[in-house]
């Protein structure tokens, strides 16, 4: 796929490989002037899978909407690949949660995953058989490839999330964020979104996402950054995901980590 | 009665039919009106599309009861009754009632829909007060604003309909070329916002060219009507496709037609009013797309459900059929 290959030479001789994809430095953000983010800081190694991890109303899609500036942030700064996200924007992909659109919308799947190129067209340009080649590649990527001419509402839920996810290849980025992909999906496509955010760490990229099962997050985080407000924790997986940081991270919601298999008995009692 | 006697008669009236419409575009008022409805059908529809996509339907009602006393102010600053001044006048008005709407949600815990009642029913208010101190006022050539109410199709003239092809033609062009920004900023705005569009700067400009379609629809439909040229034409239009490019050509061609009719049937009926009859078309087409949209419509909806039934019975009697078989094969072989 010389697409790629040609893209990708080019990015790489851009962030010179010292900057890393993501540095997030003291981070503040609010709704309302109740603080959900405070002083978040953190930066992230190139091709790695990152989970972000952290109770309800934690600040986890804030985080990722404030670093990508969906939200306004208070103070703090995002250097992607080196420099502010605002030069970089077409280095970077972005998975929105699948409840945040209107489904019913009048459109099919190819054209959704068509919009990842809109990044990459002028102000005037219009998708053509270009677009169309490239998402109808991506689609195929996430098993999607028979439902290209599908009207989107038409899809289950897990259909619906890998048609986000082939939008966000069209976008071919570097640095993804993906916010709860894993949310309500079944099964075939956990394993899809997981076999392709391999092949994408194997590719050298950077994928953040905003995770809920603890269960699966050491098979599938190289690191986790644990969040609650603050950063409570940060770093590889087998350091950071521990007993101790995460009963400090969901505090007392012990019942919910004693569901998923993790908190000790010994804990739990006390 | 032999077919071909029926078939000349028919004939013969819709030869008549086509008669009168050609004495109809003839005569040069008629002409202006019935091309000025088509053109504020057609642009409604268009605009029509993305606000009732971005769930705003209702917003082009409140622009429209904001813009009466934007009219009035106009009028009366400028004591001319010209589009321009009028589409000014009523622009800020729908700004200062758009802010105000945005102010009433942000700072109390008023939903958005009774905030727009509220707006609109206190711009409309003060338009009614304002319309009542032009009258009786010492206004001069104030013969006619009362018609802004119900719209005044009839008085429409060539110059008019200069300014009216005009705003036409620049409300679609400027949904042409900027289709891809509309789409995504009304399917999707927080993708639309990542990938560096000024989704806020978009979101405007769609107010601003609604602003614009209800300011010169209220001159044939009225404020209280205009509404539904910009909200049924999209609805209906939904009914027939899955594409936004598709729904927002034929969403225009349903406004289009609309208007046309309105015009026509109110030249030819005795005297009765361009607006509302405008309106009782989009709405007849609206049933009709309901009944028999090719995508959504309640018709096409029955057959699937039907074929999907007959299908599923098939199958049914085909096991129940494999079943007696092997019931008969089971009790050969106990025998």
């Amino acid at each position: 796929m010389s697409r790629t290959d040609s893209k990708s030479t080019t990015f790489v001789m851009e962030r010179e490989s010292i900057a890393p994809p993501l540095a997030v430095n003291g981070l503040t953000a609010a709704y309302q002037k109740k603080p959900v983010l405070r002083g978040v800081s953190f930066t992230v190694t190139e091709g790695e899978l990152v989970g972000v991890i952290g109770p309800n109303g934690a600040g986890k899609s804030t985080m990722m909407k404030a670093a990508l500036g969906l939200i306004p942030r208070l103070s703090g700064e995002v250097l992607v690949y080196g420099k502010p996200y605002k030069q970089q924007r077409k280095l970077v992909g972005y998975v929105p949660q699948r409840e945040s659109v209107d489904w019913d919308f009048p459109t099919n799947a190819l054209d959704v995953v068509m919009m990842g190129r809109y990044g990459h067209l002028g102000l005037f340009g219009r998708p053509g058989a270009k677009e169309r080649a490239i998402a109808l590649e991506c689609l195929a990527k996430v098993g999607m490839a028979d439902f290209a001419s599908r009207q989107i509402s038409q899809l289950s839920g897990g259909q619906q999330q890998r048609v986000f996810l082939a939008r966000a290849l069209a976008q071919d980025a570097s640095l993804y964020f993906m916010d709860e992909p894993f949310a309500g999906v079944d099964a075939a496509t956990e394993k899809a979104i997981i076999t392709l955010l391999q092949e994408l760490k194997q590719e050298g990229k950077t994928v953040i996402v905003v995770h809920h099962d603890l269960a699966t997050v050491e098979e599938y985080f190289d690191s986790v950054l644990l969040l609650n407000v603050e950063v409570m924790g940060y770093g590889k997986t087998k350091d950071v995901f521990t007993q101790d940081l995460l009963q400090r991270t969901y505090g007392g919601r012990l019942a919910f980590l004693d569901r998923s298999g993790l908190a000790q008995p010994d804990i739990t009692k006390g | 009665m032999t077919g071909a006697g029926w078939r000349s008669r028919t004939s013969r009236k819709g030869e008549r039919i086509m008669n009168t419409l050609w004495a109809l575009l003839h005569d040069p008022n008629m002409r202006w009106i019935f091309i000025s409805c088509t053109l504020l059908g057609l642009s409604s529809g268009v605009i029509g599309c993305f606000s009732y996509l971005r769930k705003q339907s209702l917003m082009g009602d409140t622009l429209a009861h904001a813009a009466l006393p934007g009219i009035c102010i106009a009028f009366m600053l400028t004591g001319t009754k010209s589009i321009l001044y009028f589409l000014i006048g009523a622009g800020l008005a729908g700004v200062v009632a758009t802010f105000g709407i945005g102010l009433i949600t942000r700072h109390s815990r008023i939903k958005h829909d009774s905030a727009m009642g509220i707006v609109l029913s206190g711009f409309f208010g003060l338009g009614i007060v304002l319309l009542t101190i032009v009258q009786h006022g010492g206004y001069g050539n104030q013969a006619g604003l009362d018609k802004f109410l119900f719209g005044q199709a009839a008085s429409m003239i060539g110059s008019d309909v200069l300014t009216l092809s005009i705003v036409s033609l620049f409300l679609i062009t400027i949904c042409y070329f900027l289709f891809k920004q509309f789409k995504l900023v009304s399917f999707d705005p927080g993708f639309a916002k990542g990938i560096g569009y000024s989704v806020g700067f978009y979101e405007q400009l769609l107010m601003l060219l609604m602003v614009v379609a209800v300011v010169v629809g209220i001159q044939a439909v009225g404020v209280i009507l205009v509404a539904s040229l910009i909200i049924t034409p999209a609805v209906s239009a939904r009914y027939w496709t899955d594409r936004l490019g598709v729904m927002v050509a034929v969403s225009g061609v349903f406004g289009a037609i609309s208007g046309a009719t309105g015009a026509i049937v109110s030249s030819t009926a005795s005297s009765l009013p361009t607006g509302p009859l405008t309106v009782l078309a989009a709405t007849a087409l609206f049933v009709l797309s309901l009944l028999f949209g090719s995508k959504r419509g309640l018709l096409i909806r029955r057959l699937v459900q039907q074929r999907m039934k007959r299908r599923l019975g098939f199958a049914y009697e085909e096991q129940a059929a494999t079943a007696s078989v092997d019931e008969r094969i089971n009790k050969e072989a106990a025998l």
